[in-house]
This record gives structure tokens, C-alpha cells and sequence, in this order.
């Protein structure tokens, strides 16, 4: 059955969106939304605020649900079923805008937390697997500190070593930089470039353009909680097809 | 005395306020002293030197009373169990509390696991260990005093974080549960509640199962601090931001993994000052327990005081006096240690 499910693997969609829903009361968040990202893609999600690009990506670990359709995670389709959520979200990776560190652990501890108590690996190992990828982030010199003692754009990197350690198929990112002082948005970006050249499947909410255009393979603008155009990134920022994708474009390219 | 400059003497106002407290220490400081230490009886075999000396305090009463005061009626011949329990919690307690020592996870197993089955055996006495039933009508004084805070904190803090989380549940009947619950014993006075485990438990259970007199009102007291206890600890839930909670549940942990090591170590460390104020109100609450007929510390002094051989003007503050040494000693001791902790953590984890 393993052989089986493994030799069609790469066929399988990384993320299958189908026919999906979203209502806040009475508002409308999702409108019949359908993407499918094939694995190692990278997809850069833009569009202006309150358009439902975060709450697209937050279906995809199941952080929001979705009222209708269905968002099928790595073959594993996300209903009410607690187990199977939590099952996902080991293999979905997310950054969150706010960072959302502990700030009761140290780094180290923040990293090795999931391995340890998820993924039931001895200690030892999940430390040295921590150090690891702290040191692939560039800072694991600040191992044993606190996120507090730490800059924006170090915690972020925190935030995305964190999520790197319980070996992710997908990774989620949801406004990685929108709430970092400037100079720290390269660091943040430079970090993600690295992990899309590495082949990470990702999917990614922000208003980066300049990483869009570099990382992306495809590049999926919304608007009022609808998909309005999907493109890869070269004609999509040349010739893009509808009034409102000009209409964004023209205010954030200014 | 550049210090009293700065700190005593910086402006006018604080100058008055520091020649007006030095006034009044001087006035009631000398005859304090002077009745507490100097002119106090510290010797005598009965009340008489004490009706002598009204000027002082009579500490022979206490020291002639003390066995009384700190075990009760407890049969004499048994008193050694009472101290060894109670020297065996005490250092159990250290070794929990002390933040340096070596494997505290071993201490909290031995002391919340371990040790009540130990205390209760020693306590109450076993056929089969050779150690004679002595019944809790006996029990009485500092033990009991010490023993329902002591069973009060240990079980009503863990019980308020399951009420806590039960009102924050998504499940409506474990929240409608905890709200009530928590909403009732909140709204009744801690008397009430006393009489009414006094009372009712029995109504409620088998005779075979029906729980002793001192059960009873501990059940009680249980109960109601853990309602307090829990608005306490989802006070420190709802001050952390949803984030916390969101940066777990994508990492994949469940919910006891979330709430055991990301959400309740932050929010009771937010609460710890509340959460030490409960334990002090719990400690001063046990003198209660004597209307539901226990001689608690408070009851035994109010008992030994009436004993005719020490009667005299001298032997009320006296008594009251110690009394309130005594519980200022185990309540200060408790907010001296949670300002301890809290500068601990500030010094740790920066937030």
C-alpha cells in the first residue's frame, strides 16, 4: 500500500483547492476558490488587504475551515477529524507574520519543542537537529537566548528554523515581513530564496514583488475572496489580464 | 546618612511623613517591647505569677499549652507521627521549591504522588503496619490548620485550571458545567459551602462511602478555592494573544501538548500574584473549619484559654497575639516567596 501511495507521489498535488467556501457570518471570504500547487511549486499569493489571501493559506493547515469544497493537503483531504488535522499540520510548515515565538523557551527550546513532543525524538537529537538549522538561518550563535532579546528579522529566521525542524513537505507564509523594520526584509527573504532553491514546495502571502518576480513559479493575485488571475510571474507583472490585477499593480509599483 | 538624606529627608513632605512615622514608632515601640519581652512571664507552672504581672504578656501559658495547640486531642503516646509527617512534608516542600536543587521532577512526584498516601497512613494509622487508628475526632491544632491548607493548595490549584479550561472549552456542556460550578461557589459564602459539604456529602453518598468529619469540610474548602482559583488562572488564558496559540497548533502539537507547554506555562506565571493572594486568603479560611466542629489552631487556642487554672486578664492578648504570629509567619512566608519567584522569571524569560 506504502509502495504504491510512494510511486504516485510526485503525481499527487502538494495542495488541491476544490470549489471552496469561506463565510465570516455573513461576509463572503472565500469565493469558489480552486488552485492546485504541484509539488516543489512556489506560489506567491498578493492582492489588496481583506482580500482573503491569508485566509486562503490559513485553510491549508486548517487554522480557518472552510464551509464548502475541499482542500486536500498531501492525499489527505481536511474535514472536522482533530487527528487528521493535527497529522497535516506536522507536515505543513507556517511562519506567521507576528512571529508567534514562545516567549517562555529559549530559541533552542522553541525549535526542539515539536520534534521532541510530536515527533517523539530523543532530545539530544532534536537539539542538534535545532542547532542545525539555526545555523542554516544564520544564527546559532543566539541559541540560548529569548526571542525578546532578539531583532525582528532574527526572530523571524527563528520563526522559519522552528518550523524547518519538523521536516515540512509544504511551507506556509503568511506575510513573513510585513511587520519588520526594513533594513530586516532582505534577511527574512534572502533565508526563503534559500529554502525555494532547495526545492520546498511553498506558498506564500506577501507584498514583496521583487520576490515574487525572483522566486515564484507561478504568482496568483485575489481580490473580494476570488482568485482573479493566476500567472507565472514574467507575464503577469508585463501583461496582466484584468483591470483590477492592473489596477493593484499600478498602486504597489507605484 | 547620605542615604536618609536622599531616600527620608528629599523634600518636605517626605521629611514630615519620616519624623511623623519615627514619632510613632518611638511611642509604640518601648511599651510593645516592653510587654512582649521585658515585663512578660516566661516561667510559671500555673496563672498565678501571670495574674501578678498584668503588665506583661504570659508566655508560660503558650509554652504550657503548646502540645495542645499544635496536635489537639491526638493520643500523646502518637504525637512522633504528627512530626514526622509533617518533617517529611517540609523538607519534601524545600526540595520543591528551592529552584537550584538538584531533580525536582523527583520531588513532585514524591510529594504529590507519594507522599498524601504516606501522611494519611501515618497520620490516620494502620492494623497492618502495627501503627494504632487514631480517629480525626482527635486531630486538632496546627495540624489540623496546616494540614487543610496544605491539602486546600495542593488540590484546588489543579482543579482550577481544569475549571478554567472547561469555560474556555468548545464543548457547551463542559462549559455550562464549569460556569455553573464556578458561578455558584462564587456566589455562596465559604461558610455555606462548609455546611453544606458537611451536610449534604453524606446525603449524596452510600453510608459505606460517606466521608469522614475531616474529609468533608476539606472537600469543601477544595472546591470553593478552586472556583477562585480558576477565574484567577483564566484571567492569565485571556491576556495571551491568539498567536500563541496558532504558532502550536501549526507545529502540529494537540491539545494538552498545547496547553501543558506553551499556553498554561505562560498564563500562570502571568498570575502567580493572584494566585499567591488565593493561597493566603486560603490559609486565613481554615480557621472556618471550626464551625463544622474541628479544632483547628484557632479553636484549640480559643479551648485552652478557657482552662480555669490559667484564667487572668493577660491571657487573651496573649493567646491572640501568638495566634497572629502564627499565621503571619506561613502567609508573609507565601508572598515572599511568590515576589521571589516572580523576579526569578522576570530575570529568565523576558517578555
Amino acid at each position: 500500500m506504502r509502495a504504491l501511495v510512494d510511486a504516485n507521489y510526485e503525481d499527487t498535488p502538494a495542495i488541491d483547492f476544490i470549489g471552496v467556501h469561506k463565510w465570516y457570518g455573513t461576509f463572503h471570504a472565500l469565493r469558489n476558490i480552486n488552485l492546485t500547487v504541484r509539488r516543489g511549486e512556489r506560489i506567491v499569493v498578493c492582492g489588496p488587504s481583506g482580500s482573503g489571501k491569508s485566509t486562503l493559506i490559513r485553510c491549508v493547515n486548517r487554522l480557518e475551515e472552510h464551509q464548502s469544497g475541499s482542500v486536500i493537503v498531501d492525499g489527505v483531504e481536511l474535514t472536522r477529524d482533530v487527528k487528521r488535522i493535527d497529522e497535516v499540520r506536522r507536515d505543513v510548515g507556517m511562519v506567521f507574520q507576528s512571529f508567534n515565538l514562545f516567549p517562555h523557551l529559549t530559541v533552542l527550546e522553541n525549535c526542539a519543542l515539536a520534534p521532541i513532543w510530536v515527533r517523539k525524538m530523543p532530545k539530544r537529537e532534536a537539539q542538534d537537529m535545532a542547532m542545525k538549522f539555526l545555523t542554516r538561518v544564520k544564527i546559532p550563535e543566539q541559541a540560548s537566548k529569548y526571542p525578546a532579546q532578539l531583532s525582528g528579522g532574527q526572530q523571524q529566521r527563528v520563526a522559519i528554523a522552528r518550523a524547518l525542524c519538523m521536516n515540512p513537505r509544504i511551507m506556509l507564509f503568511d506575510e513573513p515581513t510585513s511587520a519588520l523594520d526594513p533594513e530586516m526584509v532582505k534577511e527574512v527573504l534572502d533565508t526563503m530564496s534559500e529554502l525555494a532553491q532547495e526545492g520546498m514546495t511553498m506558498m506564500v502571502v506577501t507584498h514583496e514583488m521583487g520576490f515574487a518576480k525572483q522566486v515564484a513559479d507561478r504568482v496568483v493575485f485575489m481580490d473580494n475572496g476570488e482568485i482573479v488571475e493566476i500567472n507565472a510571474p514574467a507575464p503577469f507583472f508585463e501583461h496582466p489580464q484584468h483591470e483590477r490585477t492592473k489596477l493593484f499593480l499600478s498602486q504597489i509599483l507605484h | 546618612m547620605a542615604w536618609a538624606r536622599t531616600n527620608l529627608f528629599q523634600s518636605i513632605g517626605s521629611s514630615i511623613a519620616t519624623l511623623a512615622f519615627g514619632a510613632v514608632v518611638l511611642w509604640l515601640l518601648p511599651p510593645l517591647l516592653s510587654w512582649a519581652i521585658t515585663a512578660a512571664v516566661w516561667n510559671a507552672a500555673d496563672g498565678e505569677a501571670c495574674r501578678q504581672h498584668q503588665d506583661g504578656a504570659c508566655w508560660a501559658f503558650i509554652f504550657a499549652k503548646f502540645d495542645y495547640l499544635r496536635f489537639g486531642s491526638y493520643p500523646i503516646s502518637e504525637r512522633w507521627r504528627v512530626n514526622l509527617t509533617e518533617a517529611v512534608g517540609a523538607i519534601l516542600i524545600v526540595w520543591l521549591l528551592w529552584p537550584e536543587a538538584p531533580r525536582r521532577g523527583l520531588a513532585a512526584l514524591l510529594f504529590f504522588a507519594i507522599y498524601p498516601i504516606f501522611a494519611f497512613v501515618l497520620l490516620h494509622g494502620s492494623h497492618w503496619l502495627g501503627l494504632a487508628v487514631v480517629d480525626t475526632l482527635l486531630w486538632g491544632g496546627m495540624l489540623i490548620t496546616v494540614l487543610t491548607a496544605a491539602v486546600g493548595i495542593v488540590f484546588s490549584l489543579p482543579l482550577g485550571v481544569l475549571l478554567a479550561l472547561g469555560r474556555r472549552s468548545q464543548m457547551p456542556t463542559v462549559k455550562l458545567a464549569s460556569v455553573l460550578f464556578i458561578e455558584f461557589v462564587r456566589g455562596v459564602p465559604f461558610i455555606t459551602i462548609l455546611f453544606m459539604a458537611n451536610a449534604m456529602l453524606p446525603l449524596f453518598l452510600p453510608e459505606a462511602w460517606a466521608p469522614d468529619r475531616l474529609l468533608r469540610p476539606l472537600i469543601g474548602m477544595v472546591l470553593f478555592s478552586a472556583a477562585y482559583m480558576a477565574e484567577e488562572v483564566r484571567g492569565g488564558l485571556q491576556s495571551l494573544r491568539h498567536g500563541q496559540h496558532e504558532g502550536a497548533m501549526a507545529l502540529g502539537l494537540n491539545y494538552p501538548l498545547l496547553m501543558g507547554l506553551v499556553i498554561l506555562p505562560q498564563a500562570l506565571t502571568l498570575v502567580i500574584p493572584g494566585i499567591v493572594n488565593n493561597f493566603v486568603g486560603l490559609f486565613m479560611d481554615t480557621t472556618l473549619v471550626s464551625i463544622v466542629g474541628l479544632a483547628d489552631f484557632l479553636e484549640a487556642m480559643n479551648n485552652a484559654m478557657k482552662d480555669p487554672a490559667w484564667s487572668g486578664p493577660t491571657i487573651m492578648p496573649t493567646g491572640y497575639v501568638f495566634a497572629g504570629m502564627f499565621y503571619f509567619v506561613f502567609c508573609y512566608g507565601m508572598t515572599r516567596y511568590s515576589a521571589f519567584v516572580e523576579r526569578k522569571l522576570a530575570k529568565g524569560g523576558k517578555r
